[in-house]
C-alpha cells in the first residue's frame, strides 16, 4: 500500500477528511496547536471557531441530530477538554453520534500535573461509548477509523480521542484505510426471525396495542417503516420527547407525547394498553412515572439495538435486539403474512382512544398578568415556520411547550436535550443544525435562563454567517423550577427570579445583548406583534435574529404527572384529573 | 444477596481495569473480589469477578459489561461446573510453645510455611474461600500479625476453553 510521511497532526486531519467529515467545531489551545496548523490548509474541512468549548460540543450534537451524520468537536487539553464534558454527557444520554478530539500534554508529561493537564479519558469514561488515549502518531489513523465506527454504528454515542502533543508532532508513514481492530465490538442489527414472528403473533392477539416509539427510531432512520407498520395495523402511536417527528403529528393515529407532560390520550393509552410495541424507547422515568404502576396490564415487545436496554427497567415478553429499521421491516413482512389468516381488530380500543382525544386535547389558557401566553408564541413559530424547519429547544417549560405545541411531521426536525436535560443546549445546537442543513430554517427556542448559559455562540453565528433564529421565551425566571415551587413548595420562589423581564431591572437586556453580537434583535410584548416578528425573523438571513418574547411567568406546563407518581394520576390541568368512565 | 462468579476475557489495554471497576461502581453492583492477569493468548487478559447482587438480575451486569468495547467475552462460572481458588499469605505470631500447634494446622490445611523467624511464621495457603476462612479461624488464637488475600480465580471443569472462539 502506498504510504506518505505525515505528522500525527496531519494524519488526524487527513483521517477526518477520508472519513467524510466536512465540519468541525472547536477552539484551539496549547496541546492541540499542532493539529490546528494542518487544519488551516484543509480544503475539505470547515472549522468553526466557537467561543466556549461547550458550544462546540452542542454544535456537534446539533449537526449530528439534524443530519444523522457524525458531529465532530475539537478542544485543547485541561479546561478545554473539561468544558466539553457537559456536551459529551448530553450526547451519551441521547445516543448522539459524536467525536470529541482533545489535545493532551506531551506523553512524557502525562501524570506529572503538567500545565493544562487533565485526565480527560478518565473523566469521561462513564459518559462516552468509548475513549482512546493516543501517545503514538502511527496509531492515529486506526484510532480515528475505530472511533468513527463506534460512534456511528449500533447504538450511536460519543467517542473521545485524546491525542498527546508529541504524538501530533511525530512523523510516521501514513496509509489508508487502516485496519480497524475492534474484536470486542459487534453491534447486532439483524434480529432473530423467531422473535419477530413471536412479536407478530402477540400483536395480532392483542386488543389494545400501542406503538411506544422512542428516539431509536429517529437514530435508525426508520420513520418510513414505522408509518407503514402503524398503518398496516391501524394501531395508535405515541412518540416520546426524543422521538417527536418520528411519526407525523398530523396523522390521526398519533396520540402525541407520553410521560410527565404527555397528552392525556397518550399517557392513558399506555396505562390501559394490553401490549406495548416498544421501538427504540427505554422506559425512561419521565415516561413511566412510578414504574410499578406503569402499564400494568400490558405485555411488552421491546425492540432495541442495545441489548442492555431490554429488561433494564421493564420485563420484555418478546425481546428483540436489532436495528429499528431492520426489525420494523421484518415485522411488517411477518405481519402481512400472518394477517392473511388473522386480522387485527382494535375497533373498541379506538372508540375509547377517540373519546380521550376529543375530551382532552392539548390546550392552554391566557395568562393572568396580561402578558403573552408562551404556548401561543411557540405555536405560532411552529405554524409560520412549517414542518421543513428545525427546532432546537433548551431545557424547561419552553422545551415542553415546544414538544407539545409545534407540529412535527418529519424526523430530525426536533432537537433537544432529553436525557441529560442540559440548559444551554439550544443556541449552539441550532448553530450546528444550521451548518449541517443550511437551506433549512433553524429556530433555537430558548428560555431566559438557558439562553444566558451559551448565548456567546451568537458571535460565532454572526461571524461565520450562520443565520439562526432565536426565540427567547422570556418569563424572567427559571420557569420549570418555579412551576415546581408553585406546585410542591407552597409558591416559595427560592432563587428562580432572573430579572430579565420588562418590569424588572432587565439584566441583561436581551435586545441590547443580541445587537452587540451583530444580530437583528426584536422585543415582542403584544399578541399583535407576534406574527410580524416571526415573519421578519424568517425573512432576515444576513445575520442571526433574536426575538425577546416577554411572556407571563405563571404559565404552567400541563398535563402533568408529578415525579414518581403513577401515570394514573395524570392531571389535565391544575387540580383537574381526567374523568374516567365507570370501570375504565 | 446472591453471589456469582464471572470470568471476563478483556483486551489488555490501558485503563481496562478502571473501565470494568467503574462500571460496577456506577451501576451499583457490589464487587466481592476481582483478580486480573494475563492468559494463554497474547494481548488478552482475564478477570475473575465475584459479585453479590441484591435483587438486580445478573443479566443486567453482563449486558452492561458487554457494552465495554475492550471486553471480549463474559461467562458465568457455576459452582458445580467450575473450580475457584483464593490464594492467601498470612503472618502468624509464634513462640516455642505455639509453633508446633501452628505447624500442625499448616499440615492439616495442606498449607505451606514460606518464612520462619523466632517470633513468627509466614504461611501460604490456597483453596476455595471457605477453606481460607476456616484456616484464618484456626490461626486467630495465635495472633495474626498480617494477612493478604488474592481475589478468587476460577476456571471451568472439562476440556473446553473460554478463549477458544476469541482467538484472533
Amino acid at each position: 500500500m502506498a504510504t506518505e510521511t505525515l505528522t500525527g497532526a496531519q494524519a488526524l486531519i487527513r483521517s477526518l477528511e477520508l472519513l467524510g467529515v466536512d465540519t468541525v467545531f472547536g477552539l484551539p489551545g496549547g496541546a492541540i496547536l499542532p493539529t490546528y496548523d494542518p487544519l488551516m490548509d484543509s480544503k475539505k474541512l470547515r472549522h468553526i471557531l466557537v467561543r466556549h468549548e461547550q458550544g462546540a460540543g452542542h454544535a456537534a450534537e446539533g449537526y449530528a441530530a439534524a443530519s444523522g451524520k457524525l458531529g465532530v468537536c475539537i478542544a485543547t487539553s485541561g479546561p478545554g477538554a473539561t468544558n466539553l464534558v457537559t456536551a459529551i454527557a448530553d450526547a451519551h444520554m441521547d445516543s448522539v453520534p459524536m467525536l470529541a478530539i482533545t489535545g493532551q500534554v506531551n506523553s512524557f508529561a502525562i501524570g506529572t500535573d503538567a500545565f493544562q493537564e487533565a485526565d480527560i479519558v478518565g473523566i469521561t469514561m462513564p459518559i462516552t461509548k468509548h475513549s482512546f488515549l493516543v501517545t503514538n502518531a502511527a496509531d492515529i489513523p486506526g484510532v480515528m477509523a475505530a472511533a468513527y465506527e463506534i460512534a456511528t454504528t449500533g447504538r450511536p454515542g460519543p467517542v473521545l480521542v485524546d491525542v498527546a502533543k508529541d504524538a501530533q508532532n511525530a512523523k510516521f508513514e501514513f496509509s489508508w484505510p487502516p485496519k480497524i481492530d475492534l474484536p470486542g465490538y459487534k453491534p447486532i442489527t439483524d434480529p432473530h426471525g423467531k422473535q419477530v414472528q413471536a412479536a407478530a403473533e402477540l400483536i395480532l392477539k392483542s386488543h389494545k396495542p400501542i406503538l411506544y416509539v422512542g428516539g431509536g427510531v429517529i437514530r435508525a432512520g426508520a420513520s418510513k417503516e414505522l408509518l407503514k407498520l402503524a398503518e398496516l395495523l391501524h394501531a395508535p402511536v405515541t412518540t416520546t420527547l426524543m422521538a417527536r417527528g418520528a411519526f407525523p403529528d398530523s396523522h390521526p393515529q398519533h396520540l402525541g407525547m407520553p410521560g410527565m407532560h404527555g397528552t392525556v390520550p397518550a399517557v392513558t393509552a399506555l396505562q390501559k394498553s394490553d401490549l406495548l410495541i416498544t421501538l427504540g424507547a427505554r422506559f425512561d422515568d419521565r415516561v413511566t412515572g412510578d414504574v410499578k404502576s406503569f402499564a400494568k396490564g400490558a405485555k411488552v415487545i421491546h425492540v432495541d439495538v442495545d441489548p442492555a436496554e431490554i429488561g433494564k427497567i421493564r420485563h420484555a415478553d418478546v425481546p428483540i435486539v436489532g436495528d429499528a429499521k431492520v426489525v420494523i421491516s421484518m415485522l411488517i413482512a411477518e405481519l402481512e403474512s400472518q394477517m392473511k389468516t388473522t386480522k387485527p381488530d382494535y375497533e373498541d380500543w379506538w372508540v375509547f382512544l377517540n373519546g380521550l382525544k376529543e375530551r382532552y386535547p392539548l390546550g392552554y389558557n391566557d395568562t393572568d398578568d396580561g402578558k403573552l401566553a408562551p404556548q401561543y408564541v411557540i405555536e405560532r413559530i411552529g405554524e409560520l415556520s412549517g414542518p421543513e424547519a428545525i427546532f432546537a429547544a433548551g431545557v424547561g417549560q419552553h422545551q415542553m411547550w415546544s414538544a407539545q405545541f409545534i407540529k412535527y411531521e418529519r424526523p430530525n426536525s426536533w432537537l433537544n436535550s432529553g436525557g441529560a436535560g442540559t440548559m444551554g443546549y439550544s443556541v449552539p445546537a441550532a448553530m450546528g443544525a444550521k451548518v449541517a442543513q443550511p437551506e433549512r430554517l433553524v429556530w433555537a427556542i430558548d428560555g431566559d435562563g438557558c439562553f444566558q448559559m451559551t448565548n456567546q455562540e451568537l458571535a460565532t453565528c454572526t461571524i461565520n454567517n450562520i443565520p439562526i433564529k432565536v426565540a427567547i421565551i422570556n418569563n424572567s425566571s427559571l420557569g420549570m423550577v418555579r412551576q415546581w415551587q408553585t406546585l410542591f413548595y407552597n409558591s416559595r420562589y427560592s432563587n428562580t427570579d432572573l430579572n430579565t423581564g420588562t418590569d424588572t431591572i432587565m439584566v441583561p437586556d436581551f435586545v441590547k445583548l443580541a445587537e452587540s453580537y451583530g444580530c437583528l434583535a426584536i422585543r415582542v410584548e403584544k399578541i399583535e406583534e407576534v406574527d410580524a416578528a416571526i415573519k421578519l425573523a424568517m425573512e432576515t438571513n444576513d445575520r442571526p435574529v433574536v426575538i425577546d418574547f416577554i411572556v407571563g411567568r405563571d404559565a404552567m406546563v400541563w398535563p402533568m404527572v408529578p415525579a414518581g407518581v403513577s401515570n394514573d394520576a395524570v392531571q389535565y390541568a391544575r387540580d383537574a384529573a381526567p374523568i374516567w368512565d365507570g370501570e375504565e | 444477596m446472591t453471589q456469582h462468579v464471572l470470568s471476563l476475557l478483556v483486551e489488555d489495554k490501558p485503563g481496562i481495569l478502571t473501565r470494568v471497576a467503574a462500571l460496577f461502581a456506577r451501576r451499583g453492583f457490589n464487587i466481592q473480589s476481582l483478580a486480573v492477569g494475563t492468559t494463554e493468548v497474547e494481548g488478552v487478559s482475564r478477570m475473575t469477578v465475584v459479585i453479590s447482587l441484591d435483587g438486580q438480575p445478573l443479566e443486567q451486569v453482563t449486558k452492561q459489561l458487554n457494552k465495554l468495547i475492550n471486553v471480549l467475552k463474559i461467562v458465568e462460572l457455576e459452582a458445580d461446573s467450575s473450580v475457584a481458588r483464593d490464594h492467601m499469605l498470612v503472618k502468624v505470631r509464634t513462640d516455642s510453645s505455639t509453633r508446633s500447634q501452628v505447624l500442625e494446622a499448616v499440615t492439616l490445611f495442606r498449607a505451606r510455611v514460606i518464612d520462619v523467624v523466632s517470633d513468627a511464621v509466614v504461611i501460604e495457603v490456597t483453596g476455595d474461600s471457605a477453606k481460607c476462612q476456616a484456616f484464618i479461624k484456626v490461626l486467630e488464637p495465635f495472633g495474626i500479625k498480617e494477612l493478604v488475600q488474592s481475589g478468587a480465580i476460577a476456571i471451568s471443569r472439562g476440556s473446553k476453553s473460554m478463549s477458544e472462539k476469541v482467538l484472533r
